[in-house]
C-alpha cells in the first residue's frame, strides 16, 4: 500500500506511559475510583492539577479565584503537603503504590472517532511544571473533574475578591489559603449554602447570602445559616462593589451596602465537562444535573468507547452535593466497569442514585443574569479576557480593537443576525471575541448562554453549548512543546506536500494522471 | 412541502467559497438562496489561516485586486492587512520561500529579501535564529470568521437569502436541468444549482452523476493568547503558516494531515490531536520571543483534496444549469477571486478575468481509477507506538 509520506500516516506518537486506567481528578469520586481500580487489579495512575501554578490560578483557570489566592499559593511544595493533610485518602493510595500525580493537568483526551484514526488507544495529554506536556495511553480513563462556578456579571465583578463559591472551597479546604475574612455569597441554592458552611467551618465569616428571588432556594440551609448570624437577603441583586487597592471592600444592593472583603458567586455549580466535551464526547443539557453533561452508560461510559465520567462532572444535585458518598459510589462504579471492560473482574452494573426531578434551574441562572447583567446600571464586561460586554454580546457588535462604527445590524433581532434556528454561541464567540480569552470563556460562558436565551426567550437548555477544544488548560509555547517522532521532523510541510498543487499555473499539465507525477516539477512548498 | 419559495440560484454551501459566489450574484442583482446545513462559514472556511498570497493560482491577480477592497465592498469588517513577511530559519527553507517569490514577480508583484537583523526589525517576536526573509509587497491576511459572516450579512443586504440548518438530500431534475434541491425542509426550485460544499461537493455531485475526484483530510491549527501587535500580522515561515491577529493571538499551522473518510452525514466530530505540541514547537522556533505565550486553543478542520490539489471551477456536462467549485483545500484567501468568477460562470458561461482551464474538471479525464490509492490517500494506518 502507498502511503502519503505527508500525512501520520506511519508516525509514531511519542507516549511516556502506557497504563491500564487512568483516572483524572483526585476528589471523592476520582480517589474511590482509583482505589477501587488498584483493588481489583489494574495499574492505575491518577493525576489532580492542584496545587494549580500561581499564574494559571491568575488567569481564573480552571476556576475563578478572583485574586483572593492567599501568597502561600506561590509554595508548591507546601501547598502539596497541605492537600495530602485535607485529603487522608489520598494518602493512603500512595501507599498503596498507586501512581499519584498531583500538580499535573490533563490537557486534551484523544480517542479514534470519526474524523481521526491516528491514535494507537486512548491518550491523555498531561503536563506539570518539571517535564512540560506529555502523553499517556491508557485502556480506561475516568474523568473525574468536578464542578466549577458560573460567572454572574455586575459592575467590579472583575476586581480582585469576586471569586467562585466552590473556588473559595477549593481555597480555604484543599488549601488552607483563602485571603478573605468577610464574604457575601450570591445564590441560595444547596450547592452555595453548602459551600458557605464549609467556608464557616474553615473560619470565614459569611456575612450575608444575597437571593434575587423572593425567597431562599433551599429554606432549610438557609435557616441554618441564619442561625449562626448569616443575614438572608432576598430579592436583591448586586448593583456594584466598594473597593480599594486590594480589591473589593464592600457589596452594593439597590438601597443598602455590606461590608465585606469578597463577594462568592454561588448562582450555579457548573458540572467541568471540558475535557471530555473537546474529546469528542456527546454532551447534553440535563436541568436535573445542572447543566450540560455528558451522556453515560450504565457502566459511566460517555460516547467514547472507554471514556467514563463519575462525581460532579457526570451531574450535580443537592443529595450529591451533601453527601460525598454519592460520587464515591459513581467513581467506584466507574472503576468496576473499567475492570470489566479489560477482563480484570466481573462485576454487574451498580444501580447508581439518580436525581429527583429538580426546580427549573434553567430559569433561575436567567433570573439572576436578568437581575444583575441586563438590569446593570452601568457597562461592565461578561467576557473579562476580551472586555465584551452583554450589550456588544446581543447587538453581535465586531470587537472594539476594529474601531468600527456601529454597523447595520444593530436594528435587527439577534436570530435575525445570526440566521436561522437558536443563536449559536460559538458564532457569537466567533463574532464578538466574547469567551476567545485565557481563561478559556470559563467565566462568561453560562451567563451568555442565559443572555442569548433571554433576548430569543428560549429555555436555557435550548442555547446550544459553546464547544471546548484542547489544551483546556492554557499552557506556554514552550512547555505545549511534547516529545516527538523525530519521522514528523522529516516530513513536515507547511501544507500537504502535494507535488503539483503549488506549480504555477502556466506550468501544470493539461490532463493530469498520478503516473505523470513521476516527473517532478519545481513547486513551491506553502 | 412544496411552500418553500426557490430562487433563480440556489448555492448549497455556506461556506467560503458558496458565499462569495452568492454575494458576487447578489450584488449583479440576481435573486439567490445559499442553503447551508449548519451555520456559515463552521467547517474548513473559519478554520484556517487566513492568508491571500496565492501567486500559483490563475486567481491570484484578481485575489491581489479584490482584496484592499472587500470591507467597502461587503460592508463589514474582514480584518484585511496587505503585505506579509516569509522567515526562513534555514538555507533550505529561504530556497523553498525563494520560489514563491519567482512565481509572484513573473506576475509583476514585488517582494525584497531581508537579512536577519531586517527580519528582526520587522518582526520583533523573531529572533536570533533567523537566516533570511522575504517581504511580499502583496498578499496579506484577513479573519476567516468576519469575513465568512461578511459575506453572508451582504448577501442578505443585497436581498439574497442564506438557510442555516438545512440538509441536502437530493435533486429533482428535467432533461438536462436541475430544477430542485430535495432538503430535510421540502424542496427548493432553481433555475440554475451551484455547487460549493467542500468535502460534501463530490458525493452532491455524484446524486447528478458527476464524478469530482476528491478525498478529506484533516489538518490543524493552535491559537495563543494576545500578544502586543507586531507591525504586520502576515508572518509565515519555518514549516508553519499563519498569522498574528489583529487582536494579538498568534494563529499556526501546518505539518502532517490524516486522511479520513468523507461523512455520508455532515456535523461530526472536528477533533484536533497531540500534534498541537508539534506546533507549537516550531512557532517558538519560528518566533521566540514568544515561547512563553500560552497556547489557549486548537482547531481541527476537514479539507476536500482534488487529486493535484487543485481548485475545479467548471459547468459539469452534461447539465445545462449547474456550476461546481472546489478549491480543494486553499479556499480561503481566494475566495473573493473564486466566488467572483463562479458567479460568472452562472451568469455568462465563462470567466472573463482569469484563465480557468488549468481548474476544469475535465484534466481529471485520464486518471486512474485508483488514484487515491496510488496516492496513499485512503485513511488508516494507525500510528506505531
Amino acid at each position: 500500500m502507498t502511503i502519503d509520506p505527508r500525512s501520520v500516516t506511519g508516525k509514531r506518537l511519542e507516549i511516556a506511559h502506557h497504563i491500564q486506567v487512568l483516572v483524572i481528578g483526585a476528589g471523592p469520586a476520582g480517589i474511590s475510583a482509583a482505589r477501587r481500580a488498584h483493588q481489583g487489579g489494574a495499574d492505575v495512575m491518577l493525576v489532580d492539577e492542584n496545587p494549580v501554578p500561581f499564574d494559571v490560578m491568575g488567569e481564573s483557570v480552571p476556576q475563578i479565584w478572583g485574586g483572593r489566592m492567599g501568597g502561600q499559593v506561590r509554595n508548591r511544595n507546601a501547598m502539596t503537603e497541605r492537600m495530602l493533610e485535607a485529603r487522608p485518602d489520598l494518602v493512603e493510595l500512595f501507599e498503596l503504590g498507586v501512581d499519584v500525580r498531583l500538580g499535573t493537568a490533563c490537557w486534551g483526551l484523544f480517542s479514534n472517532q470519526p474524523n481521526l484514526g491516528w491514535m494507537p488507544g486512548l491518550v491523555a495529554g498531561l503536563i506539570d511544571d518539571e517535564q512540560g506536556s506529555y502523553h499517556v495511553r491508557a485502556d480506561q480513563i475516568i474523568v473525574a473533574t468536578g464542578r466549577r462556578d458560573m460567572g454572574l456579571a455586575f459592575p467590579g465583578w472583575d476586581l480582585p475578591g469576586v471569586l467562585g463559591a466552590s473556588a473559595a472551597a477549593t481555597l480555604a479546604g484543599l488549601y488552607g489559603a483563602f485571603d478573605g475574612k468577610r464574604a457575601v455569597i450570591l445564590g441560595s441554592g444547596p450547592e452555595a449554602l453548602l459551600a458557605a458552611q464549609d467556608l464557616m467551618a474553615a473560619g470565614v465569616q459569611i456575612t450575608a447570602v444575597v437571593e434575587q428571588a423572593a425567597s431562599p432556594l433551599a429554606p432549610q440551609l438557609a435557616a441554618g445559616l441564619q442561625a449562626h448570624g448569616v443575614e438572608i437577603i432576598c430579592g436583591q441583586a448586586p448593583r456594584g462593589v466598594n473597593s480599594d487597592a486590594g480589591g473589593v471592600t464592600g457589596l452594593i444592593l439597590r438601597d443598602r451596602q455590606i461590608d465585606c472583603d469578597s463577594v462568592l458567586l454561588g448562582v450555579g455549580a457548573v458540572p467541568m465537562i471540558d475535557l471530555l466535551q473537546a474529546a469528542g464526547a456527546r454532551c447534553g443539557f440535563d436541568n436535573d444535573r445542572s447543566g450540560f453533561v455528558p451522556t453515560l452508560d450504565k457502566g459511566l461510559q460517555t460516547t467514547l468507547a472507554g471514556i467514563r465520567a463519575a462525581g460532579d462532572c457526570a451531574g450535580i444535585w443537592a443529595a450529591k452535593s451533601a453527601d460525598p458518598a454519592l460520587a464515591r459510589s459513581e467513581g467506584e462504579a466507574a472503576a468496576n466497569a473499567a475492570l470489566a471492560a479489560i477482563g480484570l473482574s466481573k462485576h454487574a452494573p451498580a444501580d447508581l442514585a439518580t436525581p429527583p426531578h429538580a426546580p427549573d434551574m434553567g430559569r433561575y441562572r436567567k433570573d439572576w443574569v436578568r437581575a444583575t447583567v441586563v438590569e446593570a446600571l452601568a457597562e461592565m464586561p461578561v467576557c473579562q479576557c476580551e472586555e465584551v460586554t452583554a450589550r456588544e454580546i446581543l447587538e453581535v457588535r465586531p470587537p472594539r480593537y476594529l474601531k468600527m462604527p456601529p454597523v447595520a445590524n444593530e436594528t435587527r433581532s439577534l436570530t435575525q443576525i445570526l440566521g436561522d434556528g437558536p443563536p449559536d454561541p460559538d458564532q457569537v464567540k466567533r463574532l464578538t471575541r466574547a469567551g476567545m480569552g485565557p481563561c478559556q470563556g470559563r467565566r462568561c460562558r453560562e451567563q451568555i448562554q442565559a443572555l442569548l436565551a433571554l433576548q430569543e426567550d428560549l429555555a436555557l437548555g435550548a442555547v446550544p453549548l459553546a464547544g471546548y477544544r484542547s489544551p483546556v488548560r492554557p499552557m506556554t509555547l514552550t512547555a505545549a512543546t511534547a516529545p516527538e517522532d523525530p519521522a514528523i521532523a522529516e516530513i513536515w510541510d507547511s501544507w500537504f506536500g502535494m507535488p503539483r498543487q503549488w506549480v504555477p499555473f502556466w506550468d501544470v499539465e493539461p490532463k493530469y494522471t498520478v503516473a505523470a507525477l513521476a516527473t517532478e516539477k519545481e513547486h513551491v512548498s506553502e | 412541502m412544496s411552500a418553500n419559495k426557490g430562487a433563480s440560484v440556489v448555492v448549497i454551501g455556506g461556506g467560503v467559497t458558496g458565499l462569495s459566489t452568492a454575494f458576487w450574484l447578489a450584488e449583479a442583482g440576481v435573486d439567490v438562496l445559499v442553503l447551508e446545513r449548519g451555520i456559515v462559514g463552521w467547517e474548513a472556511s473559519g478554520r484556517n489561516g487566513g492568508g491571500c498570497s496565492h501567486h500559483h493560482s490563475p486567481l491570484f491577480a484578481e485575489e491581489q485586486r479584490l482584496w484592499p477592497m472587500m470591507d467597502q465592498l461587503l460592508g463589514y469588517p474582514t480584518e484585511f492587512v496587505p503585505n506579509r513577511i516569509r522567515i526562513a530559519l534555514s538555507p533550505d527553507q529561504y530556497t523553498l520561500y525563494g520560489r514563491a517569490v519567482v512565481n509572484a514577480r513573473k506576475q509583476g508583484f514585488h517582494a525584497d529579501e531581508l537579512d536577519p537583523q531586517q527580519v528582526r526589525d520587522l518582526v520583533p517576536l523573531a529572533g536570533d535564529n533567523v537566516f533570511a526573509g522575504h517581504y511580499y509587497h502583496f498578499g496579506g491576511h484577513a479573519n476567516p470568521h468576519r469575513t465568512v459572516q461578511a459575506y453572508a450579512w451582504a448577501i442578505r443586504d443585497r436581498g439574497g437569502r442564506v438557510k442555516q440548518h438545512v440538509t441536502v438530500t437530493g435533486f429533482q431534475r428535467a432533461g438536462d436541468r436541475v430544477t430542485a434541491v430535495e432538503t430535510d425542509q421540502g424542496s427548493f426550485g432553481c433555475d440554475h444549482l451551484v455547487i460549493a460544499a467542500g468535502p460534501q461537493t463530490s458525493r452532491l455531485a455524484a446524486l447528478l452523476e458527476v464524478d469530482i475526484p476528491m478525498r478529506a483530510a484533516r489538518a490543524e491549527m493552535i491559537v495563543t493568547e494576545p500578544l502586543p501587535l507586531m507591525p504586520l500580522g502576515g508572518i509565515d515561515g519555518n514549516g508553519l503558516y499563519g498569522r498574528q491577529t489583529l487582536r494579538g493571538n498568534l494563529a499556526y499551522g501546518g505539518g502532517p494531515h490524516e486522511w479520513v473518510e468523507t461523512e455520508d452525514l455532515p456535523g461530526g466530530p472536528r477533533p484536533s490531536t497531540p500534534l498541537s505540541g508539534s506546533i507549537a514547537k516550531r512557532l517558538a522556533q519560528l518566533l521566540p520571543k514568544a515561547a512563553h505565550a500560552r497556547v489557549i486553543r486548537s482547531w481541527g478542520g476537514i479539507i476536500e483534496n482534488t487529486p493535484d490539489g487543485r481548485p475545479v471551477l467548471d459547468r459539469p456536462a452534461p447539465w445545462a444549469n449547474l456550476t461546481a467549485g472546489s478549491l480543494s483545500g486553499v479556499g480561503f484567501g481566494l475566495s473573493p477571486a473564486s466566488g467572483r468568477a463562479l458567479a460568472q460562470l452562472v451568469t455568462d458561461g465563462a470567466c472573463d478575468f482569469a484563465d480557468l482551464s488549468s481548474l476544469r474538471l475535465d484534466r481529471f479525464s485520464q486518471l486512474e481509477p485508483n488514484w487515491a490509492e496510488l496516492q496513499g490517500w485512503l485513511p488508516g494506518g494507525l500510528a506505531t507506538v
